[in-house]
């Protein structure tokens, strides 16, 4: 059913989807080590348990969540803990990270899990804490804590329970073969996740390349009522909520509004299975399904793989690389990051590897801005993304704003379509980032204005105490005076 | 004639003593609104780093012109704009904000004096008599008053580190 409400811009990329789509999911065989970072969701750092030497079990708890809004770490296998410290980070800067990393012993033995009852005799707030100590986070991408999002969903009334699986970017096949190969698992998670929210429908939402993906979900929610598989149109940023959520429902998230707030909660493909695994069997979220392809890969497929395995070893279980890759990429070519080297960990959010030729890259210069507002027709949120541009050029951060950044999802479409060959993202993301940097430092600025009061509150006080103790050691002394002959 | 000489010089006090009152009621606090506007704007640490003696100091020199308005470290970027939009220039202008510094000490050499413990304007440092002290990197402001107090030379100031918390894309470079 499509309506006229749908989604404004987008574009039409080529998809690269055949080679690896048309393959079966591959277990990848055990890594020698696996480095697991302490923050691979968003949110404050895990906290680690464990110490040097020790030895871990598979799905043994290493690191405990470090605030409301953070996810625990476990072991993805079993061995010896042989160093917590930074390494590389699966991240453009390169800079690195806290991680544990884990000699593997290659027994890869479990731990005795918890195994839980069933599910749905449960209580809904009992079911979000299981999913929140399996460490589960948003794996399209997004790796925001999921059980944060149950909890905070159960707390406004939800009346559909959105499965994504529009998986727009290209390349990138893992939703599409895991709704091939596991969907039974999938309406089972939906379902759980259904009675965790008191949602009344699901709505697994599925674009219209992927026709076995849907066929294979239609049969698994057949015997179950209020389910439904929607099929949207092919169109790139279909999988971003809040344009599924417009595309589905026909209702538009306000600017700044979350998704709850029209009574809709999203959840992706690769979630919905990670918390079905949890809830079922007391899995924590320990592996993944990625997608390993690009033009230097030799043979493109989905690898389930542990948690922490190097990015190289992937690319090995998929046959190496036939090229030296223009661009390594962890996640699509239009929202993913590019990664300092194949050494770093695979991390809880990482959807897809990528190898790109040069010809798959764009390499164009940048020329000055015609304003043909081809970026305006393409932006999916109805912004003015050659203004923003223009603004964060001379750093008018509060301009930019006005013209739209807050609500800009980085999505790339402008830049995209955009025949100047302007990097709009890349102005994009300094003018984010620098506004952070600017509220940090008037964050600190404050921190220090509290710590010099308190320090001369503190002073005062010694002061004043001082003076005090004289005093009494002065009346002391004279009143001994005078009590003596 | 002593009429209109008395008229005018009971005009004379009567005026007088109502300028002299209007004067005293209507009086504006400290010299300009202005200067205590910006120190309330400025981190307040008294640290000296801008070159004055501590923070309202610097605020007089701003609001004079006798400063710049990324004179002050700690401050960063966000006072600059700050100061930028109060005192109606360009923040570009000023160039590049100065880049936070912040002081570690090296252990191997501490004695324990707590000779820094006591110079930080912010408690900063921790320690005790006879213990190795050391910075807490979040509440130190690069004032670098420890390093002078330090009779071991043993503190050291350094670009704040770059960290995956605070790295961020740059601004793409030509056209
Ligand atoms: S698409 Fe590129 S050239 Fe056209 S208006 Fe936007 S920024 Fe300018
Ligand atoms: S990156 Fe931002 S401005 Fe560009 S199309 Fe996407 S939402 Fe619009
Ligand atoms: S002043 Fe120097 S020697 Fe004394 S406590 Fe501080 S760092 Fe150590």
């Amino acid at each position: 059913m499509l309506k006229w409400s749908g989604v404004k811009g987008g574009v039409h990329p080529d998809t690269h989807k055949d080679r690896s789509a048309a393959l079966k999911i591959v277990q990848a065989s055990l890594p020698d080590c696996v480095i697991l970072p302490l923050r691979q969701h968003a949110g404050a750092d895990a906290i680690p348990l464990v110490k040097p030497g020790d030895s871990v079990l598979k799905g043994q708890l290493i690191a405990a969540a470090g605030t409301e809004v953070s996810a625990p770490v476990h072991a993805s296998t079993s061995g010896r803990v042989r160093k917590i410290g930074p390494v590389q980070a699966p991240h453009p800067s390169g800079l690195a990270a806290d991680a544990i990393v884990i000699e593997s012993d290659g027994d890869d033995r479990w731990i005795d899990l918890d195994m839980p009852d069933d599910p749905f005799s449960q209580a809904p707030m009992e079911l979000a804490e299981r999913v929140a100590r399996a460490g589960i986070v948003g794996m399209g991408g997004a790796i925001f804590p999921a059980a944060v999002k149950l909890k905070q969903g159960a707390r406004h009334e939800i009346k559909t329970v959105l499965v994504n699986g529009s998986e727009c970017e290209p390349y990138l096949t893992t939703d599409d073969r895991l709704m091939r190969e596991r969907a039974e698992q999938i309406v089972d998670g939906a379902r759980l996740i259904q009675h965790i929210l008191r949602a009344y429908r699901i709505v697994i939402a599925i674009e219209d390349n992927k026709s076995e993906a849907i066929a294979a979900m239609r049969a698994a929610a057949e015997p179950f009522g209020a389910i439904e598989v929607e099929v949207t149109p092919t169109l790139y940023p279909m999988g971003s909520a809040k344009q599924l959520i417009q595309e589905i429902t026909g209702h538009e998230v306000p600017a700044e509004g979350r998704s709850t707030s029209v009574g809709v909660l999203v959840h992706n493909v690769g979630t919905v299975y990670a918390i079905q695994q949890a809830l079922r069997f007391g899995r924590p979220l320990i592996s993944r399904v990625v997608t390993v392809a690009g033009g230097c890969i030799k043979s493109p497929r989905n690898v389930e793989t542990v948690i922490g395995a190097p990015v190289q070893h992937l690319i090995d279980a998929c046959g190496g690389l036939t090229d030296e890759p223009a661009q390594l990429l962890l996640g699509g070519p239009m929202m993913g990051v590019t990664l300092p080297s194949t050494q770093v960990p695979v991390i809880k959010g990482a959807t897809g590897v990528l190898a790109l030729q040069r010809r798959e890259v764009s390499r164009a210069t940048e020329s000055p801005c015609i304003r043909c507002a081809r970026c305006v027709q393409a932006c999916p949120m109805g912004l003015l993304p050659l203004e923003m541009a223009r603004r964060a050029k001379v750093d008018d951060l509060d301009g930019a704003d006005a013209a739209g950044l807050k609500d800009c999802i980085l999505c790339g479409s402008c830049a995209y379509v955009c025949p100047s060959h302007i990097p709009l993202v890349q102005y994009f993301q300094y003018a984010m980032g620098e506004q952070d940097a600017r509220k940090n430092a008037a964050r600190k600025n404050d921190y220090t204005r509290m710590l010099m009061d308190a320090r001369n509150a503190r002073l005062e006080k010694e002061v004043a105490a001082k003076a005090a103790a004289k005093a009494a050691k002065k009346s002391r002394a004279s009143s001994t005076s005078e009590s003596a002959p | 004639m002593l009429m209109a000489t008395l008229m005018l010089g009971g005009l004379g006090i009567a005026l007088g003593l109502l300028l002299g009152v209007a004067a005293r009621v209507f009086a504006v606090e400290g010299e300009n609104p202005l200067v205590k506007q910006i120190e309330s704007l400025m981190p307040g640490s008294q640290c000296g780093q801008c070159g004055f003696p501590g923070c309202s100091a610097a605020a007089t020199a701003l609001v004079e012109g006798e400063a710049a308005i990324n004179c002050c470290p700690p401050g960063g970027r966000a006072l600059v704009e700050q100061l930028a939009t109060l005192l109606g220039v360009s923040a570009d202008s000023a160039g590049a904000a100065p880049v936070p510094m912040v002081a570690s000490i090296n252990e191997a050499e501490c004695t324990g004096c707590t000779r820094c413990y006591r110079a930080c304007p912010t408690d900063a440092v921790v320690g005790a008599n006879g213990q190795i002290h050391v910075i807490l990197q979040a509440a130190c402001t690069g004032c670098a008053k420890c390093a002078e107090a330090c009779p071991e030379n043993c503190v050291s100031l350094h670009p704040e580190p770059i960290t995956l918390d605070t790295w961020h894309w740059s601004k793409p470079q030509a056209a």
